[in-house]
């Protein structure tokens, strides 16, 4: 029991934390462990060369961009309450929890799951997805496995479908109208260890 | 019209008479005979062997098929068809890449678990969507044997089980106290868990059976559902250990009582360490009585690791016998959620998986070394079952699963404060009785 504790108090804020990103102490501590095992040279604060060394990530189509969404633009290091922050997008939705009128937007909502999302299409930041930021995902997801103009013609496709202003890009609502019957809790959660 | 239909009442009475009489004749010969003597036809092993063969068949099926999105990609490139693209395919990849960064030892054991082929349970159905039609039709041949005739049997044996359990040890209970009470109640008690163990229809293989518990030891075993006592009742005679209830539970335990002493507190004697170990320690000092059953975890965990053991059984400085419980989860997920689902929804989901298939080791028993303390020998004792159980050994308090952290510091502080106040009240209660008096 001591070591747990010992943990806990060692973070500070902790408490904030928890409440707001709805961790529990457990998540936090397997957090911890995590993110002090990825900051070889024990900083404090993890740079992208720490998430590049993680085999699996360096591997992903996306891999680069889902670094990059932890990098708030400018920044070059990112300390555990951002860490823990950015990741508890990818809890699952508390179904039991009931809804407080008042309260702020959980970060693991929809609505911020989508969010997170969108910027990984939109890396320019202005708001909208153009053909072109659509082109170089699609490019990265399907690489070598099919032709340029098949690429450009699912591009052209899937403007055509979700655009609905006719600005040749896609703006966060159409993109979030686009997923209306897709099941983001279950695309975008992970199962944190209990 | 009357007349008409009663040829074909007498004939449905004929046949629901035949088939009850088969159907208790089977009952008693396979199931109630063997139980009596703790032997086994060999019929659940059988069982076994042919859902394996039946799980291949179906991870043949899951690979024909592509499951994941990258499996579908590759077989565009060999099929020339344009892939068909959707905005929220690159949920996909996002996700695989914050798993990976979360991703550490222990969370990998537990994604493993994920089985790669699918048990044909639907709740195990994670990232299987319909594959294809054959795997399908299997599923549902699967769901009518399940939840057409083993629940319905395996629902039956329970009832028979836990009602022969409380009319058998009521009867037990009239006999004076002395060998033959002893004898019968273990008899008794070992009959009717074997029941219940076959109603789950449970696999179970114990290892190293000459470390058994003994009279006046503590027998801890890591905890994963209820049924663990079950198992572990089944094979040997235990005193339990447990809070009285209400209802159908506590008329069991009156009834268990009777025949030999189990230790059920009341709801508010659980509070009370000091009481809950004086009874633990008068119980294991008679040697007569059956060794105690206690889960040191105090919740029900995965089955993937061992929690962090309380060390109140480990003060009571007899010898503690470990035991390591796995389960296997091809065969059906034994975990107890229990703020997800009730007593009843899990038993449910219990007699309508395929089996339960488990391992049991008995570990030889550990003492308390000189000069260690409880928290340590506790520590041990949990390695070892990690150890031999095959799952990981980890520092998590099973508490923390529900309720905040207990701050331990405050505690302390707590205490302290508490007797300096009641130290300052004895001692104003002290003067006003003497001033009281001595006016």
């Amino acid at each position: 029991m001591g070591s747990t504790n010992s943990t806990l108090l060692k973070i500070p804020n902790v408490e904030v934390l928890m409440q707001e990103t709805g961790f529990s102490p457990a998540h936090i501590i397997r957090l911890h462990d995590r993110f002090k095992a990825l900051d070889k040279e024990g900083r404090g604060h993890l740079c992208p060369q720490d998430f590049g060394a993680i085999k699996e990530l360096a591997m992903n189509p996306i891999g680069d961009r889902i670094i990059g969404a932890f990098f708030s633009p400018g920044k070059e290091m990112v300390d555990f309450h951002t860490f823990v922050k950015i990741l508890a997008h990818f809890r699952p939705v508390d179904k039991d929890r009931p809804k407080e009128p008042n309260s702020p937007e959980l970060i693991n909502s929809r609505s911020n799951k989508l969010k997170f999302a969108f910027q990984l299409y939109d890396q320019d930041k202005d708001g909208k997805i153009s053909r072109d930021e659509l082109l170089k995902v699609l490019r990265a997801m399907l690489g070598m496995q099919v032709t340029e103009e098949q690429l450009e013609s699912i591009a052209d496709r899937t403007i055509q479908e979700a655009d609905l202003d006719r600005d040749d890009a896609i703006s966060f609502e159409e993109f979030r109208k686009s997923l209306e019957k897709v099941n983001i809790d279950h695309k975008m959660s992970i199962r944190f260890l209990r | 019209m009357e007349s008409y239909l009663f040829p074909f009442d007498s004939l449905i009475c004929m046949l629901l008479g035949i088939s009850f009489t088969v159907w208790f004749t089977l009952l008693l010969v396979f199931i109630i005979v063997p139980a009596i003597f703790g032997v086994s036809f060999g019929i659940r092993r059988l069982y076994m062997k042919s859902l394996i063969k039946l799980f291949e068949v179906s991870e043949l099926m899951l690979k024909m098929h592509p499951v994941s999105l990258e499996q579908e990609i590759h077989e565009m490139r060999r099929g020339g068809a344009e892939p068909e693209f959707d905005m929220s395919d690159i949920f996909y990849f996002c996700r695989r890449g914050v798993e990976s960064i979360v991703d550490d030892e222990v969370t990998k054991r537990f994604t493993a678990e994920e089985l790669e082929s699918w048990n044909l349970l639907t709740r195990s159905n994670y990232n299987f969507h319909h594959i294809s039609t054959r795997l399908t039709a299997l599923w549902g041949v699967g769901v009518l044997i399940r939840y057409g005739f083993l629940l319905p049997l395996r629902v039956t044996l329970a009832f028979t089980g836990v009602g022969l359990l409380v009319v058998l040890t009521s009867v037990v209970g009239l006999f004076p106290n002395g060998r033959m009470k002893n004898y019968l109640s273990d008899k008794v008690h070992l009959m009717c868990y074997r029941i219940c163990v076959r109603s789950l229809t449970a696999i179970i293989t114990y290892h190293d059976s000459e470390n058994k518990p003994k009279n006046g030891g503590i027998c801890v075993a890591n905890h994963t559902s209820p049924i663990d006592v079950i198992i572990l009742a089944s094979d040997g005679c235990y005193a339990m250990v447990g809070q009285v209830h209400g209802g159908l539970m506590g008329v069991i335990q009156r009834a268990m009582v009777k025949a030999c002493p189990h230790i059920w507190f009341e709801r508010s004697e659980v509070k009370d360490r000091h009481l809950v170990a004086k009874r633990l320690s008068d119980h294991v000092a008679d040697t007569s009585k059956l060794p105690i059953l206690i889960f040191p975890e105090g919740t029900c965990i995965n089955n993937t690791s061992v929690m962090m053991f309380k060390k109140g059984s480990f003060e009571i400085g007899s010898t503690v016998y470990p035991v390591a419980i796995k389960y296997d989860p091809r065969f059906g997920e034994a975990f107890w959620n229990s703020s997800k689902f009730g007593m009843v929804n899990y038993l449910l989901h219990m007699m309508s998986s395929w089996a339960i298939v488990c391992s049991v080791w008995y570990l030889p028993p550990m003492s308390r070394m000189e000069g260690e303390d409880a928290v340590q020998f506790a520590n041990r004792v949990k390695a070892a079952i990690a150890r031999k159980g095959g799952l990981a050994d980890l520092l998590w308090d099973g508490g923390l699963k529900r309720g905040k952290v207990k701050e331990v510091f405050k505690e302390e502080q707590q205490k302290l404060y508490s007797k300096v106040l009641v130290g300052m009240c004895c001692l104003f209660f002290f003067f006003c009785i003497h001033f009281f008096f001595l006016n």
